[in-house]
């Protein structure tokens, strides 16, 4: 997966983000309203808790016996009428797609908003290759419009508030009306008819896959607007690319991950549609279906016995809305696709932790565990991010300043004299308090600490001074 | 690709080594400790009630009374109807009015369709189509801006287990739940942003 071009370490995008008092003020309402209605939608059904029991285990099971599920999905979707590919990596799942439009003779394709090809870079891929990929989900196609990057799993465009919305369309939308409001009902209906024709003359669709069932070689993608159900009906080809690990056993386990999903995601007991399929169907929908199953990078966190949790993740994004640290840093920040707590452990598993970016990503968190709580599939967030942050200090780069550090308080802890010098100096440097009795800057190579920190103030006196003062507290 | 393949599989199998039990022995070992049915009483009313909550309309009739019903919610011109709808229930609703099978290319010229569909889900308000008699292809209850659905007492299913049982997956399946919606806008709900934005249930009993 690449990282965004250019995006700093999550300490710098998110000092950035925090600063932006609009998308501050979006973020907060957006993810504060879909909180208190998930709570909601989660409280109707009594036995919540069994679901999810329900649902870890089934996922905890498939990943346990992958190999067999995804041959068995291959020899049912095969059996049905479809096409199964496999891919390695982003680059070779890009080409499998590219080379199958191209294959048709279009030059155009309509997709179904889907993590996985955000994950591999898919339209600008196309692009490169002169076929042009129309995002049809309203909030993806503001992000597409904007030239900007989704921001949130479920509501891509979770950063923008509809008078921005307004302007893009204004700008950036062929046919939108030059006197339109900012009232969502107008601006979802521009959108509708912008992408009416698109969808009535589209020969080849590209969408993501929520759920594979394996015992049946049937796809599932749940959706709300219809545009999900218009590229997966209307065009002659259609091209589904899901990661590996999205395979289920048996059909019976929908009856969990329909329940589990809606609720988790949108707060909704059902979202609006939902679509099943199995290989093709004569006289409705495409004739021609290919199915691509990707790796990149999953099978080297299914070898992580702790990180391969990430892997049981539905994409609810309720993991996002509940997180204190996303809703002030945004969507943005955590240089991926992926962001908020899920991001922050999938995205340095899955690109492995060499970068700045993904070695500063376990250090996204407060550890408050309002993630794992909501995780309608019980990812135990926390484990995993202190894991990673094992594993990045270990493995990933480090800031020379550490070693220096480290080295120099050890030889400050080596001499009683040096070290009673030092604590002399430290508690001189309160003079640097800032507001509210915290340290905001350190000066010099220690600013690095403050980067991302508040330090806490020096006491007036160390413990070693008091002690020879008091005489171990028998003087007052 | 079968490089990939092999690849892929490969390390999969290294990965998880021999393991204890077979998948299928393994996959039935799985506790399941949730309820299979929420409600017993009053599946109708339930369902009546959580389709209402998506801002779809509901209208009970009686078997003698969906002819009329049918004419009445059929509002437009021009409607689609899909092969196998039972004649008796467009009795009362003018033939200059129907479009029988109609192609898909001409369905953005519709004002409305009208389908049965193969079952229903209380809990969550929910009619799923399997697209086949009186159903039509996947197409027909998308592109037009109305979607009537005429759905039996007996479909009703109690919750979403039930319902899945009573499903063939081989079959394409399309469930729905209220209108098509977006929130996608500072999270305000707006209806009917590519499908139908109208969807009227009349939900058949009997007596």
């Amino acid at each position: 997966m690449p990282t965004y071009l250019g995006m700093p370490p999550f300490p710098k995008a998110a000092r950035d983000a925090v600063a932006d008092r609009r998308l501050r003020a979006n973020l907060a309402h957006a993810t504060g309203t879909i909180r208190d209605r998930r709570l909601a939608a989660v409280a109707e059904l009594d036995d919540w808790a069994a679901l999810r029991e329900a649902g870890r285990r089934i996922k905890d099971h498939t990943l346990e016996h992958l190999d067999h599920y995804l041959r068995l999905l291959e020899e049912r979707v095969t059996e049905a009428g479809g096409v199964v590919h496999w891919a390695r990596d982003a680059d070779e799942a890009n080409r499998i797609v590219v080379d199958l439009v191209k294959a048709t003779g279009q030059t155009e394709v309509v997709k179904v908003k889907s993590m996985a090809t955000q994950e591999i870079g898919l339209n600008e891929a196309l692009a490169a290759d002169g076929v042009t990929a129309h995002e049809t989900d309203l909030a993806e196609l503001i992000v597409q419009l904007g030239d900007d990057r989704p921001s949130h799993i479920l509501v891509p465009a979770i950063h923008r508030n509809r008078a921005e919305i307004r302007d893009l369309f204004r700008r950036r939308m062929p046919g939108a009306p030059p006197d339109l409001s900012d009232e969502p009902a107008e601006l979802a209906e521009a959108a509708r008819r912008h992408l009416r024709a698109k969808f009535l003359s589209a020969r080849v669709a590209v969408s993501g896959v929520n759920f594979a069932v394996a015992e049946t070689g049937t796809l599932v993608v749940l959706e709300s607007e219809g545009n999900g159900r218009m590229c997966l009906t209307l065009p002659e080809t259609l091209i589904s690319v899901m990661g590996i690990e999205k395979v289920l056993p048996a059909w019976r386990d929908l009856e969990v991950f329909l329940q589990l999903l809606p609720r988790s995601s949108t707060a909704e007991r059902m979202n609006p549609y939902t679509s099943t399929w199995t290989g093709v169907t004569p006289g409705d929908g495409p004739g021609d279906f290919h199915l691509v199953l990707l790796d990149n990078g999953r099978t080297a966190t299914l070898a992580d016995e702790v990180g391969r949790q990430a892997l049981r993740c539905i994409r609810c994004s309720a993991c996002l809305n509940v997180c204190p640290v996303y809703a002030r840093a945004g969507g943005h920040a955590y240089g991926s696709p992926y962001p908020g707590p899920i991001g922050a452990i999938l995205s340095p598993q899955i690109r492995g932790i060499g970068s700045p970016v993904d070695a500063s990503l376990p250090y996204a968190s407060s550890l408050c565990g309002a993630c794992f709580e909501a995780c309608p599939v019980a990812i135990d967030l926390p484990e995993v991010l202190v894991h990673l942050r094992a594993r990045a200090v270990e493995n990933g780069p480090r800031h020379p300043l550490v070693d220096t550090a480290m080295a120099a308080a050890g030889w400050t802890l080596r001499s009683p004299g040096r070290l009673a010098l030092a604590q002399r100096v430290a508690s001189s440097s309160r003079r640097l308090v800032g507001r509210r009795g915290r340290i905001r800057r350190l000066p010099g190579p220690l600013r690095a600490w403050t980067d991302t920190r508040d330090a806490p103030v020096p006491p007036p006196e160390s413990f070693r001074a008091w002690w020879r003062r008091t005489d171990g507290g028998r003087r007052p | 690709m079968s490089g990939a393949r092999e690849d892929i599989l490969g390390r999969v199998e290294r990965i998880l080594g021999t393991r204890p039990t077979s998948a299928a022995e393994a996959y039935a070992a799985i506790e399941r400790p949730y309820r299979r049915r929420h409600h017993d009483d009053g599946i109708l009313e339930l369902f009546a009630e959580r389709v209402a909550d998506y801002r779809a309309t509901v209208r009970r009739v009686t078997e003698a009374g969906l002819p009329d019903a049918v004419a009445d919610a059929l509002t437009g011109s021009r409607h689609g109807v899909p092969p196998g709808l039972p004649a008796a229930w467009l009795a009362a609703t003018p033939p200059s009015r129907l479009v029988h099978d109609p192609a898909v290319a001409d369905l953005d010229g519709l004002d409305g369709v009208v389908t049965g569909c193969a079952v229903a889900i209380a809990e969550t308000g929910t009619i799923v189509l399997d697209h086949g008699p009186a159903q039509g292809v996947r197409a027909l209850g998308l592109v037009p801006d109305r979607h009537l659905v005429v759905v039996a007492a007996g479909q009703v299913a109690a919750d979403v287990p039930e319902a899945l049982e009573r499903l063939d997956p081989a079959r394409p399946l399309t469930f729905v739940s209220g209108p098509s919606a977006t929130s996608d806008i500072e999270l305000n709900r707006v209806e009917g942003v590519h499908g139908p934005r109208v969807l009227h249930v009349l939900l058949v009993v009997d007596g």
